[in-house]
């Protein structure tokens, strides 16, 4: 019984909650032992709080019990990225120089999960910052991919999609700034969601890149995710990027007619360094949607090739300020022996930050200098505009953008890690959704002949995740194999 | 060679608003240390800044009242460096876009006495922008401490062209800025508490010549004096180097008050590159005209403009408008007054004397506020209007004046209850001076000997009589009338 809690997806589990067939706690409980038999062998989660979890289920079960359950989610877990504050929790950000913080504050997505009811279970691990996409970038340890333990799970949200993929949590929370929930998603068989920038309130996210950061829903259907972004979207007065638009019924559009939608092919992302299984299982989706109805036209989108380069000089730059306070003086790790202030903040940021994140606040320091501003930052804010013009363009031909998630399945843990170029050339499909702000979702698609999922993803306008959910939806329903789970032992 | 100082100044201003530029917390000046601080203002992981719109409109007011150009779009940039004081490691500020261009400051510099009028030009501004104050540190031994109360409160800097030629104008620079600030009642301005600050680009140049000589810019001007005394420091030292025969090093130097001199800090080769950029975490706010045109309708009048009309409406000295002027509060009151009863120059005589005393007099140290006292505007024209109608006299109405500063009684109330009304009635009086005459033979003599201020003797003993309530010009008259009978 407790095992078949854990491969329930959070709507089955919410109809179950809802009939009284299971409590909160029993669900909770079915998670936490499978956690704790199974985490050592993935290690997803940095820090679990199984009494305070099942408090809160507990909680929800009295609420019920009382006639009131605050919604379709009350009871249902949910495993939280570290880079999120909750009161009285972790918020490592996956980083030795936040190892012993706790936040004393709820962030407004944390606010909105609790008052849905949701059982904030895990806090799931990531690259250091966010800044990778493998999870090897943990300042603790890399976690692994549940379908080839020796498989890198993706990233930065690795921690999450791991968690979910192995059915540790129904739901969790991830960050995207580059690719960082659909590339994970697609390396672990499950979906993820980039909403459109300014749908979710950043307050109580650990900055990376403000203009890039959103945080986003993970679950194993399409479903799951737009009930979980159902709670998560909203305006939030404390975030001045937060898009002050009504929030539609993401799950109430999942059902509709997808025939005539039309769907945009573009070869820009279908070029060269993409694996021959990806592109076998793109094809079939492809032709899926052919099958039902859709028109597929084919786009362009020129100026692809140059997301990445512009990407890493707008993050570099914004995250050499964002990361600015972690400075050895309030909360962070302090170094020990330290003769002045210049050299507190040395010696504690050399301590605490591990070398992706150094090599990416030196790149944007760089980048900033005002005799290089010109030729850097602003040219790329000049490519980013035309970037951000080539999906206004596509998206009045065309309904969604059907791509490739990465360009091949997941790969083995180290095979990368040294060669940071070859690592951000593999958030090439990921990247110019967060240029241009718009929103994505990458599902399964398939597996490989080894039996690794292959995800794909699939673009939509901005504020247009209705469409891609009803899109992605429709798919799903067809390919019920896209939902199969990892064994574990 | 004789030489000319040229001087810039930098003015730093905390505008009163009630939560901070970009975090809710509140601020108040002299709160226990880290008590008025929230996740934003500690720049707690995950803490987003929000712009805090009333700082926006009231340096928009600011800008206005010096006839600045108003920027069409509000845009926040982030100025990067490390420093213990700022929580986020980069200050949110305006770089390349402030909300308000050029603009002039109308100045008064001092006149040859006090009680003369001094020459007034206007100083040409370069710009005001808003931006976020930082903590404060201190330091105990071998330890920093920092309280965060002040960071993230709303800051205005207001530059200025190099366009003063001495320190008196840099200080009445600075004087004009408060005035007017305090006025708009946008701040408080009060350097003791930090909520003013100066720094100072000063150069100086052969006298005649236009061209500006290599500057040096001095921090740390953060007292009345200390503006005075670093800048004419700062120029004493630079005409000594030109006079030696040595170069002026662009540098920044700080004032020290205890040394009384300014020392370097760091030179030009050393200065930050604050990597600005635009703060991704905030919108650009455009304005609407229609607001800018509401925020000009709204602006008072500034001080010496106020002067200048009290010249011309009331027909009052320099000596009484360079008290009530500077001071909203005492223009309002006195207004007030005149309204009631039309006789500007004893109500301003009135305020600047007798109420200006009488509030320092109240409390220990400085002066009472004006809003706590008790005097109401219109109770000062009513006692104005008693002395006019000779219902009771000058030397009366001082007593009257004090009872009504503690009590807050109407002079009508005071003057009735005590019985103070001066006596009038001639039978009374005809009786009374009799009274002197007859009992003082010896004035009485020597007055028809004809040393008229005789006269003045039985004045007095009349006034005894009446306990002071007797209509002086009535009873000179009386005494002259029974005096001059056979």
């Amino acid at each position: 019984m407790s095992q078949d809690l854990c491969f329930k997806t959070a709507a089955e589990l919410s109809h179950l909650l809802k009939d009284k067939a299971v409590s909160a706690v029993e669900v909770t409980t079915a998670f936490i032992e499978r956690t704790e038999r199974l985490d050592p062998q993935v290690k997803a989660f940095l820090n679990t709080d199984a009494a305070n979890a099942l408090a809160q289920a507990k909680a929800s079960d009295e609420r019920r019990a009382n006639g009131g359950a605050l919604g379709p989610l009350d009871g249902v877990p949910v495993a939280l990225k570290d880079n999120t504050a909750v009161i009285g929790q972790s918020m490592t950000s996956g980083s030795k120089i936040l190892k012993d913080y706790i936040s004393p504050y709820d962030g407004t997505c944390t606010q909105k999960l609790k008052a849905a009811g949701m059982v904030l279970w895990g806090r799931a691990n990531l690259d250091e910052f966010a800044m990778g996409s493998s999870t090897e970038n943990s300042a603790f340890f890399p976690t692994n991919n549940p379908w080839d333990l020796k498989a890198s799970p993706g990233g930065s949200s690795g921690g999450s999609a791991a968690a979910v993929a192995a059915s540790f949590a129904p739901l969790a929370i991830g960050s995207d700034t580059g690719g960082s929930i659909r590339q994970p998603a697609s390396f672990c068989g499950i979906v993820g969601v980039k909403p459109t920038y300014g749908r979710v309130s950043r307050y109580g996210l650990a900055s990376l890149a403000s203009s890039l950061d959103q945080l986003g829903p993970l679950g194993y259907t399409v479903e799951d995710a737009a009930m979980l972004l159902q709670v998560m979207a909203g305006h939030d007065e404390r975030d001045s990027t937060s898009l002050n638009v009504a929030v539609p019924d993401y799950v109430g559009a999942l059902q509709a007619n997808i025939k005539g939608k039309r769907i945009g092919i573009a070869q820009d992302y279908l070029g060269e360094g993409l694996a021959d299984n990806v592109r076998a299982a793109f094809e079939k989706a492809v032709q899926f949607y052919k099958a039902a109805g859709c028109e597929l036209v084919d786009i362009s989108l020129p100026h692809t090739a140059l997301a990445v380069p512009v990407y890493y000089i707008i993050l570099a730059a914004e995250a050499s300020s964002n990361l600015a306070r972690y400075d050895g003086v309030r909360y962070t790790h302090r170094s020990a022996e330290v003769s002045d202030a210049i050299d507190l903040f040395a010696k504690s940021r050399a301590e605490g930050f591990g070398p992706e994140v150094k090599r990416r606040i030196i790149l944007g320091t760089y980048v900033l200098n005002s005799g290089y501003y010109d030729a850097y930052y602003l040219r790329a804010q000049k490519v980013r505009t035309l970037i951000r013009r080539d999906f206004a363009l596509a998206f009045k031909q065309v309904d969604a953008i059907l791509t490739p998630t990465a360009p091949t399945v997941a790969f083995k843990q180290g095979a990368k890690v040294n060669d940071p170029l070859a690592m951000y050339l593999n958030d090439i499909y990921t990247i110019p959704t967060n240029l241009a702000g718009i929103c994505g979702v990458s599902f399964n698609g398939g597996f490989s002949a080894d039996g690794m999922p292959m995800g794909l993803q699939l673009l939509g306008d901005v504020l247009a995740e209705s469409t891609i959910f009803n899109l992605t939806h429709a798919f799903e329903k067809a390919h019920p194999e896209a939902n199969k789970r990892p064994t574990l032992a | 060679m004789e030489y000319e100082p040229v001087i810039g100044l930098e003015v730093h201003v905390q505008l009163k608003t009630k939560s901070k530029m970009f975090a809710r917390a509140p601020y108040h000046f002299g709160a226990a240390p880290n008590t008025l601080t929230d996740p934003v203002v500690l720049a707690l992981p995950g803490t987003l800044p929000v712009m805090n719109k009333e700082a926006i409109w009231q340096t928009v007011q600011v800008g206005l009242l010096f006839g600045c150009k108003i920027a069409e779009v509000c845009k926040w940039d982030r100025k990067n460096y490390f420093y213990p004081d700022s929580p986020k490691g980069y200050q949110i500020s305006q770089f390349d876009q402030p909300l308000c261009l050029g603009g002039t400051v109308e100045i008064e510099l001092p006149g040859p006495a006090r009680n003369i009028e001094g020459v007034h030009r206007h100083v040409q501004l370069t710009r005001i922008h808003l931006e976020e104050d930082v903590g404060k540190l201190s330091h105990q031994g071998a330890d920093s401490l920092v309280d965060f109360n002040r960071a993230g409160v709303p800051l205005i800097e207001i530059v200025s062209e190099p366009d003063m030629y001495s320190s008196d104008e840099a200080f009445s620079f600075l004087t004009a800025i408060r005035m007017a600030l305090v006025y708009l009642g946008v701040a408080d301005c009060d350097m003791e508490k930090g909520q003013m600050r100066c720094d100072a680009n000063v150069s100086i140049r052969p006298k005649g010549s236009t061209g500006l000589g290599t500057k040096v810019e001095i921090k740390n001007l953060n007292t009345i004096s200390g503006v005075r005394n670093g800048i004419e420091f700062e120029i004493a030292r630079q005409v000594e180097l030109l006079n030696r025969g040595e170069t002026i090093v662009q540098e920044t130097r700080r004032w020290s008050i205890e040394d009384g001199a300014t020392f370097s800090m760091r030179s030009k080769e050393k200065a930050h590159d604050y990597r600005y950029f635009p703060d991704p975490d905030l919108m650009p706010l455009k304005f609407e005209k229609t607001e800018v045109e509401r925020l000009h309708g709204l602006l008072p009048e500034l001080p010496f403009d106020k002067q200048r009309r009290f010249y011309q409406a009331y027909d009052l000295p320099y000596t009484i408008t360079s008290v009530i002027c500077p001071d909203k509060g005492f223009s309002d009151y006195f207004e007030a007054a005149v309204k009631c009863y039309n006789n500007p120059k004893a109500i301003a005589n009135l305020i600047a004397n007798d109420l200006l005393r009488e509030l320092s007099l109240a409390v220990a140290d400085g002066a009472l506020p004006l809003e706590e006292c008790k005097i109401k505007p219109e109770h000062l024209a009513a006692l104005v209007e008693c002395i006019d109608k000779g219902s009771i006299s000058r030397q009366i109405a001082q007593d009257v004046f004090i009872q009504m500063f503690k009590t807050g009684q109407a002079p009508a109330q005071i003057i009735q209850e005590q019985g103070l009304e001066q006596n009038s009635d001639l039978g009374a009086l005809e009786a009374m001076c009799q009274q002197a005459i007859n009992e003082n033979p010896h004035p009485v003599a020597e007055y028809k000997a004809g040393k008229e201020k005789a006269i003045n003797a039985l004045k007095g003993k009349v006034m005894v009589l009446s306990q002071g309530k007797a209509n002086p010009s009535l009873v000179d008259e009386m005494l002259k009338t029974l005096l001059q009978k056979p």
